[in-house]
């Protein structure tokens, strides 16, 4: 019996690349299973299997190769999947490693890869010119919304978004280092190395699973003695042994932000085929650096040439890193096609290694002779100053014509597989986002950092710097830079490839002809000719050309789009290209996951969660909550068999004939305290608080400087200098906030403390007729007789036992008490008021209750019956601004000519005619129903309710003049009837307080 | 995410820490009921929202819970100090104001094709 290894692929070649043909690995492409090497990314893999055809474009849907091996792939996105909920599209196939069971599928096409019917879009592409859309869907206007938009919806977009909840969980971690290194190339590790070595904190990342960088497509080039591989192999595992590096592969920095904070998405589960089930699948890290090194690296650009986008036409870096790295040849008759010397040492190794080139086409008439002598030593026919004016192949390249530059003489080759190079476009991102300024490099043809304005140099590749002894002194002086050492020696390089020779814009056989699609955004579909007519049409602006044509943005964010689009634009313009400009950096540089962003904040860790002391007694209880602001409180306390409607009925009824009891604690709560507290009170509120007396409470009313009403509350004066304030549920932090600032910046040497105690107060209301029968068993040292603690008196005593603040206050109108315990106590009190009330009649009533029936009072509720443009006047609580005060604050702001204008909407009680009818709040008011569309509205109601207790619907409602026309009828129109109402005085329930003073 | 030198604490802590609080040096007026409509409508109202030099407000409300004021440029986001509620609005000095300026527009890549005129104001 012989042991055979799974065949991972016809195109590997012996003796070439590091990955072990002993670990295999099995995965579905298209639903047919498919054998990979460990290591293999999903491009690697399927080039192996000699598949380049790997999706359909996005607006052509033309049939589609994988171009590059790394993050800047704009061609070969895929829906990978690992079950059936864990599915993600868009995910570049040249960065997603191989697993067992990995699931991907290719995207864009109906009914099938090869066979797509949107592929008509590439027929009629003479049509889709840039602009096509605005120009084409403008008429008839109707048709936008019915016809146009849904259909162009359906046919838009790349891949299909998950339909379960991410059930993956993601993580955070916030680091702080000496030295925060991007990119883990040659440049990277070494600049690492030297900056360890001097003790310094390191952190560096690196996008791939493998740091080396470019290192790792070197064929035969070596650093100190041995091959750049192993060097970086080497160097990593020296870092990994120092307790001051953190190395983060698969980690790419996406962010750059002010005062160099750095983030990084790390993929922690994506590469593997059984993850840790407690294992976060990405986590994001938001590093804080002393120092930041950009070794960002570059990459390589394609060529702007006619049919420049047939699967098998692609980088020649990705052949030699998947070549020298995976072990796999790119095709078996390799046509080249350069405009830079990188492609010749593709083409030089992949002869080498037994793969045929059939041609090197080099734009260039005079290349360097060197690279010529070996290839011809190699056997392969060169061609210079020549182009590729035409490809042909449908779902794969099959032959490629070759016209010297000045001539017309054509020659084809057969071909399986294209390489091609236009030179390297430093990844300049994230100098960019941190708002470095960049610098034409003109004789090279990119752009080059030039200012850095955070703490951060760049080396290597992404500063111009492709020579490897070069960049190793420039990763080597940054380091001594930051550790003020002068430490460090270049190691000795030998054999590395040259990187010289660029083109940018359209190569020979680009245009200018309307008809030719040679592609500079592969992902957006944008031909040369697109950005001519863009700048035909008028956009003379980089950024219009780019929203115009789409280059650049698609998730690539054009990464081998922008210098091409922009070069071309520049010429179409006449322009010189430092001139055109270009487009703006934004993070982030690859996309990020939703969940990395996310992050914790999600269900219920999306936001705190307030919950009173009585909450778990109210949910016993069945109460249905409501959120107001963070808190949760309870709404009404259905009985078996009861709708909203009735519960609230019977909780206004009982209350007001036996009692209920209700859960206040969320109100905000202020303690006020010090010598100068009543001075600071009387500036604070409207009211006048000198001769309020110890003992006694007054409601309060606060404006903001411009007069407008901010908040509300009752007020407790304990002691001289000493104010219990209470604020509204959702304003206890404004209001406190705003009392600091006045505190501290104003009237610093005012003598006074503020401190919250909104959740150290739990506090229990127990109103109606009975209330103080059911709780003076319970209190102790404080008479409540109605002469000794009248309405709105303050005293301090005990309850159960517990310390208590009880307040003769009322909501509801009806005899009442808020005892405030200590919040620990909250329950236990509860439950005893509970044990005597219960047997008496008493029900527990909620928020909605507690609406109906200060509504009844004509009690306001600060931001449901006020919007910010009411003042107290307006708000019919002008009595509570004291009229011989000399200051407080909105003092000035409510003498405005505006606010002390006759007609402004002032706060005003609606009965409807027909008694049975509640009217919606929010609902506009008129005076004439009769009149034209758009009618003149003078008003909205602000608080609409049933009222049980008085047999009618009551409403509020703010309306222009409102004061003057009670009595007078108004209407309410509303889609189906228009609703007649009849102003009048807001309190609609014992208006002279007999109930109160009982 | 900016780092912001409270004053109070005497430490550089993450912009979450805090909240801005608008321009700073705008001194309620003692007699501010009997003032002019124009002069309110200065006070509380016109803000000068500069594009460059700005002294402005902060709140370390996740920490001491102290209002301090900060001179910052508005185009660079970067600080040029921060320093306690009331004292006097400082002097900068032409090399404070050079440091935290953005580079000058050397080139016009990754400039915005929008220009605000200089020397408009």
């Amino acid at each position: 019996m012989t042991i055979t290894t799974p065949n991972t692929g016809t195109n590997r070649v012996a003796r070439k690349g590091r990955l072990s043909p002993s670990k295999t690995v099995t995965f579905t492409f298209d639903g047919k299973q498919l054998n990979a090497m460990h290591g293999d990314t999903l491009a690697s893999a399927l080039i192996a299997n000699g598949i380049h055809l790997a999706g359909r474009s996005f607006k052509y849907h033309r049939p589609r190769g994988i171009l590059g091996s790394g993050a800047e792939e704009p061609n070969a996105l895929m829906d990978i999947a690992r079950d059936k909920i864990r599915t993600q599209p868009n995910v570049r196939a040249t960065t997603q490693e191989v697993f067992d069971g990995l699931i991907a599928k290719t995207q864009n096409y109906y009914p099938s890869i090869t066979f797509d019917v949107g592929g008509i879009n590439n027929v009629l592409a003479p049509f889709f010119s840039a602009g096509f859309y605005y120009k084409t869907f403008m008429w008839p206007k109707q048709a936008w919304k019915k016809l146009y938009e849904p259909v162009i919806r359906e046919a838009a977009g790349l891949g299909h978004a998950p339909k379960e909840a991410d059930p993956d969980r993601y993580a955070n971690r916030f680091a702080h280092c000496d030295v925060m290194i991007v990119g883990g190339g040659a440049a990277g590790l070494m600049a690492a190395k030297t900056a360890a070595k001097a003790g310094k904190k390191v952190i560096i990342c690196d996008e791939n699973p493998e740091f080396g960088g470019w290192l790792l497509a070197e064929g035969e080039a070596s650093i100190d003695g041995i091959p750049a591989a192993e060097w970086a192999a080497k160097t990593v595992a020296d870092l990994v042994a120092m307790a001051n590096v953190k190395l983060l592969s698969r980690t790419t920095a996406f962010g750059y932000y002010a005062q160099n904070m750095v983030t990084l998405a790390e993929r922690i589960t994506d590469h593997l085929a059984l993850p840790d089930a407690d294992a976060p699948r990405e986590r994001l890290w938001q590093v804080r650096a002393k120092n930041v090194i950009l070794a960002t690296g570059a990459i390589e650009r394609h060529l702007v040439f006619a049919d420049n986008d047939r699967p098998g036409i692609m980088l020649s870096s990705a052949a030699r890193m998947y070549l020298n790295h995976y072990g796999v040849a790119v095709g078996q008759n390799v046509g080249v096609y350069t405009a830079c010397d990188s492609a010749w040492h593709a083409a030089l190794e992949l002869q080498e290694a037994g793969v045929k080139v059939v041609a090197i086409i080099d734009m260039r008439s005079n290349p360097d002779e060197q690279l010529i002598a070996r290839a011809k030593a190699l056997g392969i026919p060169v061609r210079t100053g020549s182009a590729v004016t035409k490809t042909s192949g449908k779902l794969r390249v099959k032959s490629m014509t070759v016209e010297p530059i000045g001539d017309h003489l054509t020659e084809k080759f057969e071909i399986d597989a294209l390489i091609m190079s236009g030179g390297w476009t430093p990844s300049v991102h994230l100098f960019s986002q941190s708002r470095g300024k960049l610098k034409f490099d003109e004789p090279n043809g990119r752009f080059i950092p030039d200012i850095h304005v955070e703490q951060c140099v760049s080396i290597g590749s992404c500063n111009g710097t492709n020579e490897i002894d070069a960049a190793l002194a420039e990763a080597i002086s940054a380091s001594n830079a930051v550790t003020g050492k002068k430490a460090g020696k270049a190691p000795k390089t030998m054999g590395f490839a040259s990187m010289e020779g660029h083109l940018i814009g359209s190569a020979k056989g680009a245009g200018p002809d309307d008809h030719v699609m040679a592609f500079i955004d592969y992902q957006n579909d944008v031909c040369a000719k697109d950005v001519r007519l863009a700048v035909r049409e008028g956009m003379h602006s980089i950024e219009h050309v780019k929203r115009y044509t789409t280059t650049g943005m698609a998730t690539d964010q054009g990464k081998m789009s922008n210098m091409h689009g922009l070069a071309i634009a520049a010429e179409a313009l006449g322009k010189e290209i430092p001139a055109v400009g270009l487009t703006t950096f934004r993070s982030p540089y690859t996309p990020v996951t939703f969940g990395t962003i996310v992050n914790h904040a999600k269900g219920d860790l999306f936001d705190v969660t307030r919950r009173t002391p009585m909450h778990g007694w109210a949910e016993d209880q069945g109460a249905v909550f409501e959120d107001v602001g963070n808190w949760k409180r309870a709404w009404y306390f259905p009985k078996a068999g009861e709708d909203m409607h009735a519960a609230v009925s019977r909780e206004c009824k009982t209350t007001r004939e036996v009692a209920g009891i209700f859960d206040a604690s969320t109100l905000g709560k202020i303690e006020v305290v010090g010598p100068d507290a009543v001075k600071f009170m009387e500036l604070m509120y409207t009211n006048p608080w000198e001769k309020l007396k110890v003992g006694m409470c007054r409601y309060g009313i606060m404006c903001r400087e411009d007069g407008f009403v901010y908040d509300d509350g009752v007020v407790g004066r304990l002691a001289e200098d000493r104010f219990h304030v209470t604020t509204t549920t959702g304003g206890a932090p404004r209001v406190l906030i705003m009392m600091e600032d006045y505190l501290q910046t104003e009237f610093p040497d005012w003598k006074v403390s503020l401190t919250s105690t909104s959740e150290q107060w739990a506090v229990i209301g127990v109103q109606g007729p009975k209330a103080r029968e059911i709780i003076s068993s319970l209190v102790e040292d404080i008479d409540l007789s109605a002469d000794a603690m009248p309405h709105m008196a303050i005293r301090e005593g005990k309850i159960c036992g517990v310390p208590t603040r009880l307040m003769r206050v009322s909501f509801t109108g009806e005899l009442g008490f808020e005892i405030n315990v200590p919040a620990d106590y909250g329950q236990s009190v509860w439950e005893a008021i509970w044990d005597i009330g219960s047997p008496m009649g008493m029900v527990p009533y909620g928020t909605e209750a507690m609406h109906v029936m200060r509504a009844e009072k004509g009690f306001i509720i600060v931001g449901q019956d006020t919007d910010g443009t009411v003042t107290p006047y307006d708000a019919a609580v002008g009595w509570a601004v004291g009229k011989k005060k000399t200051d407080f604050v909105g003092i000035r702001g409510l003498k405005r000519p505006d606010l002390i204008a006759e007609g402004r909407r002032q706060l005003v009680g609606l009965r409807t005619k027909n008694s049975k009818v509640v009217l919606e709040e929010g609902a506009q008011i008129v005076v004439d129903p009769n009149q034209p569309i758009p009618m003149k509205m003078i008003g909205f109601v602000t608080s609409s309710y049933w009222s049980e207790t008085l047999g009618h619907s009551i409403a509020m409602a703010l309306v222009e003049n409102g004061f003057n026309l009670k009595g007078e009828t108004l209407y309410v129109p509303m889609p189906n009837e228009t609703i007649a109402v009849e102003v009048c005085d807001p309190i609609f329930y014992d208006k002279e307080g007999a109930r109160l003073n009982v | 995410m900016l780092l912001i030198n409270c004053p109070y604490c005497e430490e550089e802590r993450p912009e979450l820490e805090f909240r801005g609080a608008g321009e700073a040096h705008i001194a309620r007026p003692t007699n501010l009921a009997d003032i002019s409509d124009d002069d309110f409508e200065k006070f509380f109202f016109i803000k000068d929202n500069d594009k460059g030099v700005v002294f402005e407000r902060w709140r370390h409300i996740h920490g001491c819970g102290r209002f301090f004021n900060a001179a910052r440029h508005s185009v660079s986001d970067k600080f040029i100090m921060t320093y306690k509620a009331g004292v006097a609005k400082p002097k900068l000095t032409k090399a404070q104001i050079d440091a935290v300026k953005p580079p000058a527009k050397g080139t016009p890549a990754n400039e915005p094709v929008w220009t605000i005129e200089e020397g408009k104001k």
